[in-house]
């Protein structure tokens, strides 16, 4: 059967970990490590655990939509009825998590016309969290991590066949293979893909990996299945960071290089980035930061097998893992006249996309990580969020709006929401880390990493980071909604008596450079932006 | 007299059958002043805010007090009356010898032993027609089961029975005659640990693989547990595993019996006790108030404001059927799913006993429901145990036609 964890709700309560033990187990306290395809004889067992969650995280072989909703029946289905919901026709891009909740809600909130996914691989919507974790580690096979059924979503499901590009004037999604297909609305979902290593010969090498799709999850598995001398793992993010974890779970020999000055600075800034690299030391990582990688090199039969860094120094491998970050999965949309680019497809908060002239449109929806949308509580500003509680929530907002009038429309106003689990340890953030001056550590101890850290911009509250300690994140959150003062002036269980906040330490945000927009006409009737694309 | 007020009905024993209509008075106002300076809290939504709230502590010693007068005892020993980081420590060193990430099948191997537990006890009245619940089976059952678990003779129930249920009637909600309360509290608590105290030292010389030996041999990255921090975590444990379950098994029967259709549904439906006991959890739950709470702040929170070193008192039992949170609160739905309850508590102090209390109840409620022939109560409603905070029938009679046979 299908198991999926919302590990966004979770918050390591352990209980089903007690009650169906060889299918959930902590790894470590609060780390939740579960078979995303348990057996039929774990049955029992499984639908234990689920019914003891204290959050109702578990969810099997169907995925619940929005379930808090259905306690009262708050799931409000839209009350104009133009027709559409009987007879329209929709289509979504990108058949991930993103696209196959957004059909889910569609269906539960009564749209009955004609329903199209468009997916570019030959699965089924499948979970990609796990790939990094319970795949790599070799506890659950790389095709076993399917989501919960689309199937039951009554929808036309047109698997390995890329769309190559949108006409809005047409109405129409081209596909790679020629074909069209016609729409009333359409969602964007087509995610994010790994960054491929940018030398294309020495990423040709075998045994240098990006880490994003089944396929990249299964070879790299089966590499580290055949225990290589060392691993190499490029860039220390959250994906490079859970590789080196399993590699050492499986005790690999690992190298971790890392051009910043230490691991998950782009996420969390400079002050939590030096206890990650504490973390990735005391496990025995190989790390090295202020390092880069300057070219991979093979041997004779185009086998990897070293790296020169930047410090002159060289690393021996057989493995190298590329997580460099991703890339937006944008390019089908270059002459659609929508605002799309390096950043994502922009949209307004309520997912409807914004086209090169900055006007919102009516009927093409974007959501998950191509989603470029404006967050009124960290000042408008436009981010792009590799988050799976993001994709979901932004999916079941995109969904609605796409069955509602004006009138009735959600903005998409969830606070950021994400996980990770390696070297044992849950860590987890709400809000945006990097949107600081300051951190401060509000519960607990960095040394023993159980810890609160909260983030501070100009005096307002704008994150929270827990290691290990899940249950205060909701807290938080509800602090930072409330555009709560930084640092909190009142006494809490486990605080120091006296909060001392540090600068933050948080990167500069990065400003796509290699687009650039011209504005042409003079006329108000005939002034148009232009998207000048540069030669990546 | 002055009209008392709700949560005064409420604590009046009278009302004990059934308070679940006050309970919705006292929603009205999610969080109310009491006379007496407590807090009383009874919306879903509020109590699991308090629940994850830092501000929030455990420990009575941080209730203000007017100058002079004397320092309250602690309430309930062991670590379920501390804040982090003691609580966290204590409570992972407890963990380590019950569940995971360390023993993490300790619990579940337990399922053969607990099934053969329950029929022996029901093979005990296979001969009457006539059957106590509660001193036949909801009360032996978990005390034989914590007991193994902790590694105490069983044959000295009689000694620690009187020190627990003085401990667990002493606690509840209420500031009035808390004082001699917990003064009667304190006697009995310090007569509880010295007896589990010595049964640890003993422990110590010959190790076995009970829950005693673990506490007072283990050592880690956490140190090691004080000989006194094992004695009051064993009485910790031993307490609450032992005046809480019994009330879950007896509510449960109770409510099977006051919808007779569903004992044929428990046979048919294997999976349904499941779901039977996380409703039962919510509708009639063994813990109906939480009163063991202080604010550290002053505290916002539905209109209100908790002044600072105020005690709060939360009703789970109340929230639990908030109609705000959950569909037809007051309908027992036996086959409930995404049922988020209260019935264990919430966030740092949800119920460490949770996996064990949920497979006793759903192995006891399925035994009865398969062997119990023609059951009827005898008298509804049953007699109840004094405490408002853990409420439970004293006694459940109930007659049957006969009890079925265990296939060998
Ligand atoms: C290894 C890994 C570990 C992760 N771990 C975590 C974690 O611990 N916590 C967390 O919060 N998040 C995690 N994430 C992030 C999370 O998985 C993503 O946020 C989520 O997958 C986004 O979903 P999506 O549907 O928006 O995009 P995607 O999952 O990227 O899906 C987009 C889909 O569209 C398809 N597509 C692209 N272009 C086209 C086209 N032109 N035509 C048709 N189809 C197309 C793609 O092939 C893909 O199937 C992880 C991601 C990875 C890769
Ligand atoms: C149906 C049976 C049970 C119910 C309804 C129940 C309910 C609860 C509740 C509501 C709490 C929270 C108290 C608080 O927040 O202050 C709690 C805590 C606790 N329970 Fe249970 N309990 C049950 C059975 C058990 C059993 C069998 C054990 C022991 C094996 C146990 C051990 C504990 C302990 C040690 C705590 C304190 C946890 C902490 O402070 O971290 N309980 N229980
Ligand atoms: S919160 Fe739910 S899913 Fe998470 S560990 Fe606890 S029981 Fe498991």
């Amino acid at each position: 059967m299908r198991v999926i964890v919302d590990l966004t709700r979770c918050q390591g309560y352990g209980q089903c970990a007690f009650l169906a033990p060889d299918v959930f187990t902590m790894n470590g306290e609060e780390a939740l490590l579960y078979d995303t395809d348990a057996d039929e004889a774990q049955r029992e067992h499984v639908l234990r655990a689920a019914a003891a969650c204290p959050v109702q995280a578990i969810h099997l072989d169907r995925m619940a939509t929005q379930h808090r909703g259905m306690r009262t029946g708050a799931v409000v289905s839209p009350p104009v009825d133009d027709g559409f919901r009987k007879t329209g026709r929709i289509v979504i891009v990108g058949a991930s998590l993103a696209g196959a909740r957004a059909a889910g809600v569609l269906r539960r909130d009564g749209f009955t016309g004609s329903l199209t996914l468009i997916g570019d691989e030959p699965y089924e919507p499948y979970d990609r969290p796990p790939l990094s974790k319970q795949v790599l580690v070799g506890r659950v096979p790389a095709d076993h991590t399917l989501l919960p059924r689309l199937r039951e979503v009554d929808a036309e499901w047109l698997p390995g066949v890329a769309a190559a590009g949108l006409d809005l004037a047409a109405r129409t999604v081209r596909l790679s293979d020629g074909r069209e297909v016609g729409f009333d609305r359409v969602l964007i979902a087509t995610g994010a893909r790994a960054r491929p290593w940018p030398n294309p010969e020495e990423a040709a090498l075998d045994g240098v990996l990006p880490l994003r799709t089944i396929e990249e999850a299964s070879s790299l598995r089966e590499r580290l299945a055949a225990r290589p001398r060392r691993v190499l793992v490029i860039g220390a993010g959250f994906t490079g960071s859970e590789v080196a974890s399993v590699c050492r779970d499986l005790d690999l020999p690992v190298t971790v290089v890392e051009r910043g000055p230490a691991p998950l600075v782009g996420a969390l800034g400079g002050v939590i980035g030096d206890v990650a690299a504490d973390m990735q030391r005391a496990h025995g990582v190989d790390l090295r930061c202020g390092v880069t990688v300057e070219a991979l090199e093979g041997d004779a039969d185009g086998r990897f097998r070293a790296a020169r860094l930047s410090d002159g120094s060289t690393v021996e491998a057989d493995v190298a893992v590329v997580a460099l970050g991703a890339i937006r999965n944008v390019e089908w949309l270059r002459d659609s006249g929508l605002a799309a680019g390096v950043w994502g497809v922009a949209c307004d908060a309520g997912c409807r996309a914004v086209d090169i002239n900055g006007l919102v449109t009516d009927d093409v929806f974007v959501a998950g990580d191509v989603a470029r949308f404006p967050h009124p509580v960290y000042n408008f500003q436009f981010m792009t969020l590799e988050h799976w509680g993001n994709a979901v929530a932004q999916a079941e907002i995109a969904a609605h709006n796409m069955l509602s009038d004006q009138a009735h429309r959600w903005p998409h106003l969830s606070l950021p929401v994400f996980w990770s689990n390696q070297f044992g340890t849950s860590i987890k953030s709400v809000g945006v880390p990097t949107f600081a001056d300051e951190v401060v550590i509000a519960h607990g101890s960095v040394e023993e990493r159980r810890f609160v850290a909260l983030y501070g911009y100009r005096g307002r509250l704008t994150a929270a980071v827990t290691f290990d300690r899940a249950m205060w994140l909701e807290f938080y959150q509800g602090l930072i909604e409330r555009a709560a003062p930084f640092p909190p002036d009142f006494r809490a269980t486990d605080r120091p008596e006296t909060l001392r906040p540090v600068p933050a330490e948080v990167p500069e945000r990065l400003e796509a450079t290699q687009v650039t927009v011209m504005v042409t006409g003079h006329d108000p009737a005939e002034r148009r932006a232009t998207l000048v694309h540069g030669d990546r | 007299m002055a009209p008392s007020s709700v949560f005064e009905q409420i604590l009046d024993y009278s009302h004990r059958a059934d308070p679940y209509s006050l309970y919705a008075e006292l929603r009205r106002t999610p969080v109310a002043r009491q006379e007496d300076g407590t807090y009383v809290v009874s919306g879903y939504k509020e109590i699991v805010a308090l629940l994850h709230d830092p501000r929030i502590s455990s420990d009575r010693r941080n209730l203000a007090r007017p100058p002079g007068s004397e320092e309250g005892a602690t309430g309930l020993p062991g670590f379920i009356s501390t804040d982090p980081p003691v609580h966290d420590r204590l409570r992972r060193l407890a963990m380590r010898h019950f569940g995971p990430p360390h023993s993490p099948h300790r619990i579940e191997n337990l399922r053969p032993e607990l099934i053969l537990i329950v029929r022996n006890l029901i093979d005990g009245v296979a001969d009457r027609t006539r059957i106590d619940i509660v001193d036949d089976i909801a009360y032996p059952f978990p005390v034989t089961v914590i007991c193994r678990l902790l590694g105490v003779p069983r044959e000295d129930e009689s000694r620690f029975h009187v020190w627990a249920d003085a401990i667990a009637e002493s606690i509840g909600p209420g500031e009035a005659d808390r004082a001699e309360r917990e003064r009667r509290r304190t006697d009995a608590q310090r007569e509880l640990g010295q007896y589990l105290g010595g049964l640890a030292e003993e422990r110590r010389k010959n190790l076995g693989d009970d829950l005693l030996s673990g506490l007072i041999s283990y050592e880690g990255p956490d140190g090691a547990m004080s000989p006194a921090d094992v004695a009051v975590t064993g009485s910790l444990l031993l307490v609450a595993g032992h005046e809480t379950t019994v009330n879950l098994i007896t509510n449960g029967t109770l409510t099977l019996l006051r919808h007779p259709e569903l004992i044929q549904r428990l046979r048919d439906e294997p999976d349904l006790v499941i779901y039977t006991v996380e409703e039962l959890l919510r509708y009639e739950p063994p813990v109906h108030f939480i009163s063991s709470r202080v604010a550290l702040e002053d505290i916002e929170i539905a209109g209100t404001t908790i002044p600072k070193g105020a005690p709060i008192a939360l009703a789970l039992a109340a929230g639990s059927r908030d109609p705000e949170h959950v569909a037809e609160p007051d309908r027992f739905i036996p086959d409930r799913r995404y049922n988020e309850h209260l019935g264990f508590g919430a966030g740092i102090h949800y119920c460490f006993g949770a996996p064990l209390a949920r497979l006793e109840a759903q192995i006891a409620l399925s035994e009865l429901a398969r062997r119990l022939q023609n059951p009827r109560l005898v008298t509804d409603p049953p007699p109840y145990r004094p405490s408002a905070g853990l409420r439970g029938p004293r006694h459940l009679l109930i007659e049957v036609d006969g009890v079925t046979q265990t296939t060998p």
